[in-house]
């Protein structure tokens, strides 16, 4: 850094920086900081509206769920029960229920039965305590419908908001899509904090308390089976399913992203997840990807099988097949 | 210590001494950043609703931004090659105002992403060890790494060479040479990293494409010079700091050549969306032509590409060869480039989306508040670091006022 011969340079234009500080320019200063502060105050106080509780110490605090003892867990769970109890009005059940041994998980899905009535959709809304806010309630739903036209499997002439007086109609086909728990799971892969993973049975879970809302799971799932809780989510007391864990249906906090997983507070205990107890035609078979006698293992042997987006490389648990 | 404690006093004073016109600039940032932390305050209370994304367009003018601010940042380096490996003599003259500017970017960049967090009180858990950090897992994480490796380098290399400066010291070469080649390196990274953010993703069509990692490099090495160009002309103008015009040539070349390959590479992404439409062309149909009645994109996306080709044609005639119609060109890239790879690249990644739902995104006010806000911080930052190594470059601040104005 040679300066050039025509840089003119004119000390005395700064050199008041050498000269001690003066009363005069002191009392200035203090006043500008002043008028500064009371600018930075005005602009953070809608951080007076935090609601009481929003963000605690303990949670700040609080470790990935992978690294809590047993007593943690139990003790962030109560005081998370708590807190729904006192701001939803409901107490909840909170359990941590571990994977089983022996058991991966495999969910298919009849195209040939699904006639599109969107039950199991709104089944699993109830099921799993997903704001209501929003008018179109379906929208934070883990299962989008996709209401396709005959002839093809295009997504791109999908209508999810289709409203017919009744279903289905005869030129349509009906294919609902949740989380399909990909062996390969994109959407782990790129969390930056390993707030989402994939559990043993082969459930890609999502630690609420860790993820930091970045949305990148979002971005790279190819199914859209991820939602984001934009706002806190609102739910009516007598909405609210009191059977929850950790991992899967526990009121979420606002600004974290929560998905399907394949209900694991019911399927962990030996339940069917909530959309295929509900489905009124039987087109859906979930089961233990690892017992050969399952009815899921049946269908991937017997039937015609398809596998939504196959090229990307998931290589999901979730099938849709058709009868013959 | 002491001499290093006094500079920074030093410093500190000369931050707040200036011309009345030096001192509207300030405030007017001051101000408008002010108004964009409280926006983000607002955010911050109600959650990412305030925005206007959703479910279905979950990245929006935050994501957009930090990847054409990314490009700025890198584009520093387009001062640091000339100048270090090629031994420009004029571009020693500047290129400190350009790792300056990638300071400011990068701090730009760090504030886009951390607006854009659901969970900003969690920032914590990708930082080791009160977090877990996905390495190698995560190209995000590995954009944290490169980001704030490069504003470290660029503070290392930028704060070495003034403090010598001050102290009318020669600066030891060890102790920047090094730095300067490997932040040579460390700019390539730090937007190809960017770019594999959104490459890597196979389930977005639109994304997953060998050449959005040399667009975003060719589009950067215009834009960040265009920057420049136009800064150097201000302080030309507003210090007594000579900048000639050789740098300004140097870089308008530099622009010329990008923009060439950009272009090129544009024809290239064209060519292959739409001779033989696949489904996956759709986002592309989307963004240039609209899709099903949708077509909110189509209006800002032929903009850039009018505004890309004005410069263009500046850039390869001789017009540009005068100040003033190079400053045009340099305005139309910069505007043409922040539209393209901002919500021309992020957003047409999300429509229609991977179900084939359509939904359009608009930034709502609150949002083009804390955008707002973050240009204007990074304006205030570059405006207060130019304003402070001035008087160092030349000569006016030194350790002893008696050998201030001369010559090291």
């Amino acid at each position: 850094m040679t300066p050039e011969p025509q840089n003119e340079v004119s000390p005395r234009t700064i050199e008041q920086v050498y000269r001690p500080m003066t009363r005069r320019t002191f009392l200035k200063g203090a006043a500008a900081s002043m008028v500064g502060v009371a600018g930075l105050m005005a602009a953070l106080k809608p951080l007076l509206e935090l609601e009481r509780g929003a963000i605690s110490l303990d949670e700040l605090l609080q470790k990935h769920y992978r690294q809590l003892t047993p007593e943690d867990l139990r003790r962030i769970m109560d005081n998370l029960a708590a807190k729904a109890g006192k701001e939803y009005g409901v107490q909840p059940t909170l359990r941590d229920l571990q994977p089983l041994d022996g058991v991966e998980f495999g969910y298919a899905l009849n195209l040939t039965r699904c006639i599109g009535c969107r039950k199991c959709a709104h089944a699993c809304l109830a099921e799993n305590n997903q704001s209501r806010a929003n008018p179109d309630d379906i929208e934070m739903s883990y299962i989008r419908v996709l209401e396709l036209d005959k002839g093809a499997i295009n997504l791109e002439t999908s209508n999810v908001y289709y409203n017919p007086e009744t279903v289905p109609q005869p030129d349509k086909y009906y294919m609902p899509v949740q989380c399909h728990q990909c062996r390969q799971a994109p959407c782990t892969k790129v969390c930056p904090v390993q707030a989402t993973w994939q559990e043993q049975d082969g459930i890609v879970v999502v630690d609420y308390n860790w993820c930091i809302g970045c949305r990148y799971c979002m971005a790279a799932c190819p199914y859209d089976a991820r939602r984001f809780n934009y706002q806190k989510p609102t739910i009516a007391k007598e909405q609210i399913n009191p059977n929850q864990t950790y991992l899967s249906n526990r009121i979420r906090p606002k600004g974290v992203v929560e998905k399907c997983t394949f209900c694991l507070h019911r399927t962990r205990d030996g339940k069917y997840p909530a959309c295929l107890e509900v489905c009124p035609t039987g087109a859906r078979v979930f089961g233990n990807l690892l017992d050969p006698n399952s009815e899921i293992n049946y269908i991937l042997k017997n039937k015609r099988v398809y596998i939504l987006k196959e090229d990307v490389g998931t290589q999901p648990r979730f099938y849709y097949f058709f009868d013959k | 210590m002491k001499a290093y404690l006094t500079f920074l006093f030093r410093v500190w004073r000369l931050s707040f001494q200036g011309s009345w016109m030096f001192y509207a600039w300030m405030t007017l940032l001051t101000v408008v950043a002010l108004v964009g932390l409280h926006a983000w305050a607002r955010q911050f209370v109600d959650g990412l609703q305030t925005t206007g994304m959703t479910n279905q367009v979950s990245w929006g003018a935050y994501i957009a931004n930090f990847t054409f601010l990314v490009g700025v940042a890198a584009a520093a380096v387009m001062l640091v090659i000339p100048a270090y490996i090629y031994k420009k003599e004029h571009m020693h003259e500047v290129v400190l105002f350009g790792e300056l500017l990638a300071i400011a970017v990068i701090v730009m960049c760090l504030l886009f992403v951390t607006v854009d967090l659901g969970r900003p009180d969690r920032f914590h858990h990708m930082i080791p060890p009160f977090g877990i950090f996905n390495f190698p897992g995560s190209i995000l994480s590995w954009d944290v790494i490169v980001l704030n490796g490069y504003l470290l380098l660029n503070l290392h290399i930028a704060g070495y060479l003034l403090y010598c400066r001050y102290r009318h010291q020669k600066p030891t070469k060890r102790f920047y040479i090094p730095f300067v080649f490997l932040s040579i390196a460390w700019a390539v990274s730090i937007h190809t990293v960017t770019a594999f953010l959104y490459v890597g993703l196979a389930g977005r069509g639109y994304w997953h494409n060998p050449l959005v990692p040399s667009r975003f490099l060719a589009s950067a090495f215009v834009a960040g010079p265009a920057l420049m160009i136009l800064t150097f002309q201000i302080i030309r103008r507003t210090t007594n700091y000579f900048i000639g015009d050789q740098p300004i040539f140097t870089l308008r070349m530099i622009m010329t050549v990008a923009m060439i390959i950009n272009m090129f590479l544009l024809g290239c992404e064209v060519f292959t969306e739409f001779y033989s439409p696949t489904q996956h062309t759709a986002a592309a149909h989307y963004l240039y032509f609209g899709l099903h009645g949708h077509s909110g994109l189509v209006p800002w996306i032929w903009t850039a590409i009018t505004l890309n080709a004005i410069g263009l044609t500046l850039l390869i005639t001789p017009l540009s060869r005068k100040i003033g119609w190079l400053n045009l060109a340099c305005l139309t890239c910069f505007v043409g480039i922040w539209i393209e790879k901002g919500m021309g690249l992020i957003i047409p990644g999300f429509v229609p989306s991977p179900l084939g739902q359509i939904v359009e995104y608009l930034p709502t006010l609150n949002e083009t508040l804390v955008c707002l806000g973050i240009w204007a911080f990074g304006l205030l930052m570059f405006s207060w670091m130019l304003h402070v190594a001035i008087p160092i470059m030349n000569g006016s601040l030194r350790d002893k006022p008696e050998l201030s104005a001369q010559p090291n």
